[in-house]
């Protein structure tokens, strides 16, 4: 099993300590469970924690995890820095990439390269063999050295930021890649260009979790199962036909369930 | 009354015989600071009498000053009788790397210093010519060098030596740019000073090599009251670098630098410094504290000086490298990375004071602050009534690590044509969880996280330093905050 959640309960700290009547679960008992090669989609209404759900995977600080477990081919990965699970082949394409003013893309990636494997042991990427493999990646999703001169996402456009997130993907290659609304904000040509790029990465050793509110992406990535999720659980799972039972009826056919 | 001047010097002269007797044989001048005292060092330094006259004015000025306390900076007083203000340069020497301590050989480590130079900054015995063979592979590139600067007619040497050889130049140049009563601390350098660098360059000479490079492989100056003078001569050229990356312990909390650069017409000096002292234990304990004056004239027509700083270290951090834009068309800049952590206190910035027509500055300053340190860019950007055609550009920006450092920015503008041009933009940032955390996501520690998002905020900087020392800078950085999140 490549991922495993079971009956996950997060909630978020307050900012102040002190401050009372400020925790809010976001994540109640939530489980899911996914082999290497599949792709699971998982749609849901804003405010039903989809997106929190890939921050905790990931490891971002803020939130706190009450109950259950995330195991990650088999090692539960819940007490790991978010740059161990990195390292270990976890990858979150984010809803809303940062920039880094001053530091070019290249540099970026190459650091990021290289800081995984020195977390696994392995030996440092020479620079000629590390722009080999850019260079090889880039031209497969269409972008050009250019623009890995730029400073990370500064001044870059949706689209530009997200076929990035990908080549980032491509060039790291993790195991489980997660997706979050990887289609906001784009329009249909961007989001042709980003769904062939993650197409391109799929494989049977790899999986991808792939967050989003509207069925469209599903047509251009198209997953094995869907999840529905509402209110902080996957309330019903099915085959792709579920993301269009959806679409027809919109979420408030699940919101009984939850 | 010139007997009794002649009284009054054998006087002198014994009270330094019978008064320093002993201390000249351990090489230490007694604590305390007063006129015997500084004929006790011109002696030492074997000056001619008109250089004792001169320290002994400053000194009398001294005297009549007070202490600054316009700084954002705070410290215990210092008791100025209880410093001793000479001693010989003694080093202590080691046999190898093994007796030093393992943090700053771990330090040199995480800097990427070749072994060999280690060994010269650590002291080691016998090490420089060693290193100069493994660095350059050659039998002795100083001796190389140093004739390359000399066939070049440069003169680049110690300036007790330039007191003695070139007395011309240094009565002509010194305290030309900085007064002996300029400030407080200046004051006390110019009485007291033992050590530092001459250059000379002469009428449309570009000098062959980066001073740098000269440094890399010798001895550094790292006196307590360090006393430069660079003089370029019309269509000259030299670039200089002072400091070095690797950590600078040093027994004197005091240090009190001047630095005068005078460029003639068509002249460029470029002025590098990487100021790494030692800043004290977390606490700040032990710190140095670094009161530097640094000015540039720019006498000459069409002439250009850039200081480029990266300050690192020391407790307590005073300094405001400046341009006076005297000749028409001169062009000044400022290029600075102040980086402060735990409890550093750092005042700086620089002076633009434009006197000619048609003068340029240009000023980008970046601040870094982590811990519960402070961090305070002041500077003054003037423009004379006479300097028509001026133009400034300066930018400030701050960054703040954590919730418990500070950032200030104290600009002060003065125009007093209107025909002049003066832009200010200044910006406050904090390292974003956002970013660190999506660094983290791919795989990068928080701690080098960090050091790559602060690289990145002061790129245009590090660009200005001498290739050789981008990325030993680049990393000095990242270590200079370390521990400063998390």
């Amino acid at each position: 099993m490549l991922l495993e959640v079971k009956d996950l309960r997060v909630q978020v700290r307050p900012e102040d300590e002190e401050a009372e009547g400020a925790v809010k679960e976001i994540l109640k008992g939530l489980s899911l469970a996914m082999n290497a090669g599949e792709v699971h989609a998982i749609m849901g209404p804003n405010g039903s924690g989809k997106s929190t759900l890939s921050h905790v995977l990931a490891g971002k600080p803020g939130y706190e995890v009450t109950a259950g477990e995330v195991l990650f081919d088999g090692e539960d990965i819940l007490e790991l820095e978010p740059e161990e699970r990195a390292a270990k082949g976890l990858f979150l394409a984010m809803q809303y990439p940062v920039e880094i003013p001053g530091v070019a893309y290249m540099q970026f990636l190459k650091v990021a390269v290289n800081a995984q494997r020195e977390l696994r042991g392995e030996e440092e990427l020479s620079t000629p063999d590390f722009m080999r493999l850019v260079r090889e990646k880039a031209q497969k999703l269409g972008i050009s050295m250019d623009m890995l001169k730029r400073p990370v996402n500064v001044g870059f456009s949706g689209g530009e930021k997200k076929r990035m997130e990908v080549l980032q993907m491509a060039v790291l290659e993790p195991k489980l890649c997660v997706l979050d609304e990887i289609d906001s904000g784009l329009d249909i040509d961007a989001l042709k260009v980003v769904a062939d790029g993650v197409n391109a990465l799929r494989d049977a050793s790899r999986g991808f979790l792939v967050i989003t509110h509207y069925q469209r992406l599903l047509n251009y990535i198209e997953p094995d199962f869907v999840h529905i999720m509402v209110n902080g659980r996957i309330v019903e799972s099915g085959g792709k036909e579920l993301a269009l039972k959806l679409e027809r009826e919109g979420y408030a056919a699940f919101q009984d369930a939850a | 009354m010139a007997d009794q001047d002649t009284i009054r010097q054998v006087e002198e002269l014994k009270k330094y015989k019978y008064g320093f007797e002993t201390q000249v044989e351990t090489e230490k001048a007694p604590k305390g600071l007063n006129e015997d005292i500084i004929r006790f060092i011109s002696r030492k330094k074997d000056e001619p009498e008109w250089m004792l006259q001169w320290r002994l004015d400053a000194y009398h000025r001294w005297l009549q000053m007070e202490e600054p306390r316009w700084a954002k900076v705070h410290y215990e007083p210092i008791d100025y009788q209880d410093l001793h203000y000479y001693a010989a340069p003694k080093k202590k020497t080691i046999k190898s790397l093994d007796e030093l301590d393992p943090e700053i050989l771990k330090t040199y480590e995480k800097l990427g210093i070749p072994l060999r130079e280690q060994e010269i900054l650590a002291g080691v015995e016998g090490a420089p010519k060693v290193a100069v063979d493994a660095v350059f592979d050659s039998v002795s590139v100083a001796t190389t060098f140093r004739e390359e600067l000399e066939k070049a007619g440069v003169i680049f040497c110690p300036i007790s030596e330039a007191i003695k050889k070139h007395p011309e130049l240094v009565k002509k140049y010194l305290g030309s740019v900085v007064p002996v009563n300029d400030n407080f601390f200046a004051a006390l350098n110019s009485a007291v000073f033992t050590d530092g660098s001459f250059v000379y360059v002469p009428k449309g000479v570009r000098c062959p090599m980066e001073l740098s490079t000269y440094f890399r492989i010798n001895e550094r100056n790292t006196g307590q009251f360090e006393r430069t003078l660079i003089i370029v001569d019309e269509g000259g050229y030299v670039s200089y670098l002072e400091g070095c990356t690797a950590p600078m312990r040093d027994e004197h909390q005091l240090h009190a630098a001047v630095v005068e650069l005078i460029a003639l017409d068509d002249a460029e000096i470029k002025y590098s410094t990487v100021q790494n002292w030692y800043p004290g234990d977390e606490e700040g304990r032990g710190g140095v504290y670094n009161f530097v004056t640094k000015r540039a004239d720019c006498r000459g027509r069409n002439s250009k000086v850039s200081w480029t700083q990266v300050e690192t270290g020391s407790a307590i951090t005073w300094k405001y490298p400046s341009c006076i834009l005297r000749g028409d068309n001169s062009v000044g800049e400022f290029y600075s990375i102040a980086i402060s952590n735990n409890a550093q206190q750092v005042d700086s910035g620089t002076k633009m004071l434009h006197l000619g027509k048609n003068t340029k500055s240009r000023i980008i300053s970046k601040g870094i602050s982590a811990g519960r340190s402070q961090n305070t860019y002041r500077g003054l950007v003037s423009i004379h009534k006479k300097a028509t055609g001026a133009r400034n550009f300066t930018q400030c920006d701050s960054l703040l690590i954590g919730e418990k450092c500070g950032a200030h920015t104290v600009p002060y503008i003065q125009v007093k044509t209107p025909h002049a041009k003066v832009e200010h933009e200044a910006t406050t940032s904090k390292i974003a969880e956002e970013q660190l955390f999506y660094c983290r996501a791919r795989g990068i520690p928080e701690e080098e996280a960090v050091a790559l998002i602060v690289n990145g905020f002061v790129r245009e900087v590090i660009q200005k330093l001498p290739m050789e020392f981008m990325a030993e800078t680049q990393r000095l950085i990242g270590i200079s905050l370390e521990g400063s999140v998390g």
